[in-house]
């Protein structure tokens, strides 16, 4: 820990909270407007957002301004201060999802032992938000939207943990920042040139993984719960102006978050390979990583966030009873003879 | 009856359809026209409605439904509601002439159905009496009736015994008056008069008159 | 009076969820679910009333009439040339497919016939106006299932059918371009051609489909075996088109039927599937599109030359008799059955469309299934509203 300039304790917090909030809404919005508006559109043989700045850029601030200027509806029947706080719920799952991903060797938030599972826990949180949204809307689209949505979140909470517990048994650790040190140091066979990058031995964990994480963004192919042409956005239907671009903004920025976090578990997180430049321990490491990392971060995420959203404009819709068999008839046993395979590979070598 | 008349050769398919009608309905079977080659009319009595169906179901083949409604056969009141609101209504005919296969009465139901391997439909028309103004349903012989019944039961007003469920379909629920029949004025019409109907500009050079001369 | 139709409601509601795969054991306080008026799924103002078990529909009741604008009211106080300005609006995706049994109809009665060459020009704008209905149902089926990409794909290449039919006849979504003895005009000059190119497009558009959408695993999954219909229940609802050619029964009435269009003078295949499922509809649907660009490519290779409009009078009055003529439009059978009384308009026409007998399969065919399937359902039945409510 060779920082070039102290910081005192308030600078720190200051650039945490910061970097929080940029970590969380800058994937948000560069996933939207660079996947939801220019790629989407691209797929679909259109040119998506052109008038506002150059080539549409700053189609994302008119469509903000557009919802901050819309009136905020509650219904009259609806459970009111339940339905004002659904999209706050959700949207700090996210907040607190970041909490725990590491930017660079000490471009990180907090790091502690159990960060892995905390990152597992507070995940689920939004699925609250999601169950309170359906059911204090009085829709009953929202409240079946609400229903599935917990019933999805829930079993694909399942294969996301017993996914990624294959990481936790090669690295050894729960905490995020060692698996990425892990990572980056180890050699494959001896040879260290690539680092260790565990997507190489857990490829399954690492798809099984994205099939969950796209389920738990429900995104398509697992939009059963918002399904727009079916429950007209299921638990989302009842939400206009700000609370409705917050769980927009939510859905996007857990997508940005999931996609770190893929990267720090499975495609070496902030690191380039440590042998590259020589190093061997965090504490050689040179600081320009804590300014290089969030960038080598940042490319991972959108590379993985692409095939998110790619997966998402691509595929029509799985039906409720078809996900639910999908995960606990497919996905757990993969991941559960996944976990048996590593342990004994782990043990053997 | 008419289709002695029509005996001409060469349609033994819908002479077929006749005589197994006539087998079954005996005296039921009122009336009938053949076109050779083309398409057939048959009339049935009113009681004999939904027997008539089920021979043409079962005996006859014609398995698919195509359509079933109602004529007001009584002439529009109205005319085509071309008349100047302003200027005493014209005299007009009341008669009531009935269409193919004739009939007596001023409704009749009318229904088509096909016969899927022959490739062939009958027309099938049955008189409603004013005074009970009801048929059986078609719903036992083919279920595909029962939107068309409740069609025919708002517009025409015409009941059908048996139906389950002869809810209006298009109307709201408190509608009063039946639209298809010709008593019910369209008002939009007689508010103010459409002045297409007798549009017709003289041709420079051409000598067209009401008859219709060719152009 | 309302207790009777109370009551009468009652029974129906009985009778139907006796029929219901009801479970039993778990007995579960239902919940009644509005699909519609205003719904993404139901194209339109179709109001369909589900009562749920959890997510399985115990009984389905569609409540039309949102949009009724009574054109067989309407055509008693028109004269049979202004008829066609109205039923245009019928099924508004292939407008002029819903003239050409009306003016048939007209012309039997007249017993008059159009020229080759009009007869050969109607069968190809209403070929057009298939491909016009039914490649948009092949992009909406995609977003009805959540893939949102084919239905820009659909609507990128119907543009130039709605080109195509727009150089021909002046509209691109009411052509009124039919007459009775014929056609209003010729084509204009590079149709021809034209119209070839586009059709290559539209067949590359259908192998992109099938790939897209047919070869996907999901989209079978949510297809295959889900709305069974079995052809005899197909039968005694009537109904037509695709729906029901795709439970087996061989019978298209572009084939079957004797009419002055040019169908006899191409090769083309009727396209039956055993399943009877959603899966097995669309898939009609597809092949239907695709034999109809190999129609109008051998139309267009075979068009005889001469006028597009028979002598007839000026004054159209049509004698008196009764006529129904029906067609394979795209979305089923769409027949015409006109009365006339020697007057200038018809007496009663009435208007038999597809989409009327194919909705009313729906309370028969949604027992049972759960609410994603509803929507698989009822957009492989494929209906548009005009169609329905007239």
């Amino acid at each position: 820990m060779n920082l070039a300039v102290t910081i005192p304790y308030w600078g720190q917090s200051l650039l945490r909270v910061l970097g929080g909030t940029v970590a969380v809404l800058l994937p948000a919005g560069t996933i939207v407007y660079l996947f939801l508006f220019k790629m989407m559109s691209f797929m679909q043989s259109r040119l998506g957002p052109m008038e506002a700045g150059p080539y549409g850029s700053m189609q994302l601030f008119a469509e903000v301004g557009k919802w901050l200027q819309k009136e905020d509806i509650t219904p009259a029947r609806a459970d009111k201060r339940v339905f004002r706080a659904a999209p706050l719920v959700v949207l700090v799952s996210t907040f607190l999802l970041v909490a725990v991903v590491p930017f660079g060797p000490d471009a990180y938030f907090t790091q502690f032992d159990a960060g892995l599972f905390y990152m597992l826990a507070v995940s689920s949180i939004s699925t609250l938000g999601i169950l309170m949204a359906g059911w204090s809307s009085a829709n009953k689209y929202s409240l079946l939207g609400g229903l599935r949505a917990a019933g999805q979140l829930i079993a694909y909470e399942l294969p996301m943990v017993l996914s990624v517990l294959g990481v936790v048994i090669q690295a050894g650790s729960m905490n995020l920042q060692t698996i990425v040190i892990k990572q980056n140091s180890d050699s494959i066979f001896g040879w260290n040139g690539l680092g260790y990058p565990y997507i190489a031995t857990q490829f399954v964990g690492f798809l099984v993984f994205m099939v969950s994480v796209q389920a738990e963004l429900t995104q398509t192919p697992f939009d059963m719960p918002i399904a727009e042409s079916e429950l007209v956005s299921g638990y989302m239907t009842e939400y206009s102006g700000f609370r409705f671009l917050i769980f927009f903004i939510a859905e996007f920025a857990t997508a940005g978050v999931f996609a770190l976090i893929a990267s720090v578990l499975f495609l070496g997180g902030w690191g380039i390979p440590f042998s590259w430049f020589g190093w061997h321990s965090v504490d050689s490491i040179d600081n320009w990583m804590n300014v290089a990392g969030p960038l080598v971060m940042v490319t991972k995420m959108m590379v993985l966030a692409g095939i998110i959203m790619w997966v998402r404009f691509s595929y029509p819709r799985f039906r409720e009873d078809q996900l639910q068999r999908f995960a606990w008839k497919v996905l757990i046993p993969v991941s559960l003879i996944n976990i048996m395979l590593t342990a004994i590979f782990k043990v053997a070598f | 009856m008419s289709d002695e008349t029509l005996a001409l050769p060469g349609d033994a398919l819908r002479e077929g359809v006749v005589s197994a009608l006539r087998d079954a309905l005996g005296a039921d079977l009122l009336d009938s026209l053949i076109k050779p080659n083309d398409d057939v009319w048959v009339r049935v009595s009113g009681e004999a409605w939904q027997q008539a169906g089920r021979v043409l179901r079962d005996t006859v083949g014609c398995d698919y439904f195509c359509f079933l409604s109602a004529i007001d056969w009584m002439p529009s009141p109205y005319g085509k509601s071309e008349d100047d609101p302003t200027a005493p209504t014209p005299e007009r005919s009341t008669e009531i002439v009935q269409g193919y296969a004739g009939g007596s009465t001023r409704f009749q139901v009318f229904a088509r159905v096909t016969n899927l391997s022959k490739h062939f439909g009958v027309t099938i028309k049955a008189d409603v009496a004013d005074e009970a103004l009801a048929v059986d349903t078609w719903i036992p012989v083919y279920a595909g009736a029962n939107w068309h019944e409740r069609e025919c039961h708002e517009m025409f007003g015409i009941g059908f015994t048996g139906h389950p469920d002869l809810r209006n379909m298009y109307l709201p629920t408190d509608f009063e008056g039946h639209p298809l029949r010709k008593d019910f004025p369209l008002l939009a019409r007689i508010i103010k008069p459409w002045p297409g109907l007798a549009d017709v500009e003289p041709l420079p050079g051409g000598d067209d008159d009401e008859e219709g001369a060719e152009s | 009076m309302t207790d009777i139709a109370d009551r009468q409601k009652l029974s129906y509601i009985a009778a139907q969820a006796a029929d219901a795969r009801l479970n039993v054991e778990l007995e579960t306080e239902g919940m009644t679910l509005n699909i519609g008026p205003q719904h993404p799924a139901t194209h339109g103002t179709l109001r369909i009333i589900v009562r749920l078990d959890g997510e399985q529909v115990i009984w389905a009741e569609p409540s039309a009439g949102y949009m009724h604008r009574g054109y067989e009211k309407l055509t008693e106080v028109r004269t049979f040339p202004q008829v066609t300005a109205l039923v245009n609006r019928i099924d508004w995706l292939g407008s002029f497919a819903n003239e050409v049994p009306f003016i048939l109809a007209a012309e039997k009665l007249m017993d008059i016939e159009a020229p080759a060459r009009a007869q050969h020009i109607r069968t190809i704008l209403f070929e057009l106006s298939r491909i016009a209905n039914v490649s948009l149902f092949l992009g909406d089926l995609g977003v009805q299932l959540g893939a949102v990409t084919p239905v820009f794909m659909a609507f990128r290449d119907r543009e130039h059918v709605l080109n195509l039919i727009e150089s021909a006849t002046g509209g691109r979504f009411h052509p009124n371009f039919d007459r009775i003895g014929g056609l209003k005009d010729d084509l204009p000059a590079g149709f021809i051609t034209e119209c070839k190119q586009v059709m290559k497009k539209l067949r590359n558009f259908c192998d992109e489909m099938e790939d897209l959408l047919f070869g996907n695993e999901i989209f079978q999954s949510r297809l295959r075996g889900i709305g069974v219909i079995p052809a005899e229940v197909a039968k005694q609802y009537g109904l037509s088109g695709a729906n029901l050619r795709a439970s087996g029964v061989d019978w298209d009435l572009r084939r079957d039927q004797k009419l002055p269009l040019a169908y006899d003078k191409v090769e083309w295949k009727v396209w039956t599937h055993p399943d009877g499922d959603c899966f097995a509809r669309c898939w009609i649907r597809l092949q239907e599109t695709r034999e109809a660009t190999k129609i109008v490519d051998q139309l267009l290779d075979t068009m005889p030359s001469g006028p597009v409009m028979a002598k007839v009078p000026r004054i159209i009055k049509v004698p008196e008799g009764e006529a129904f003529v029906s067609t394979e439009n795209p979305l089923g059978e769409m027949g015409y059955y006109v009365v006339s009384k020697g007057d200038l308009g018809p007496f009663r026409v009435k208007i038999r469309s597809a989409s009327f007998n194919n909705v009313s399969i729906v309370p028969w065919v949604l027992r049972g299934v759960y609410v994603p399937d509803v929507i698989s359902i009822l957009a492989s039945l494929y209906f548009i509203l005009g169609d329905i409510d007239r």
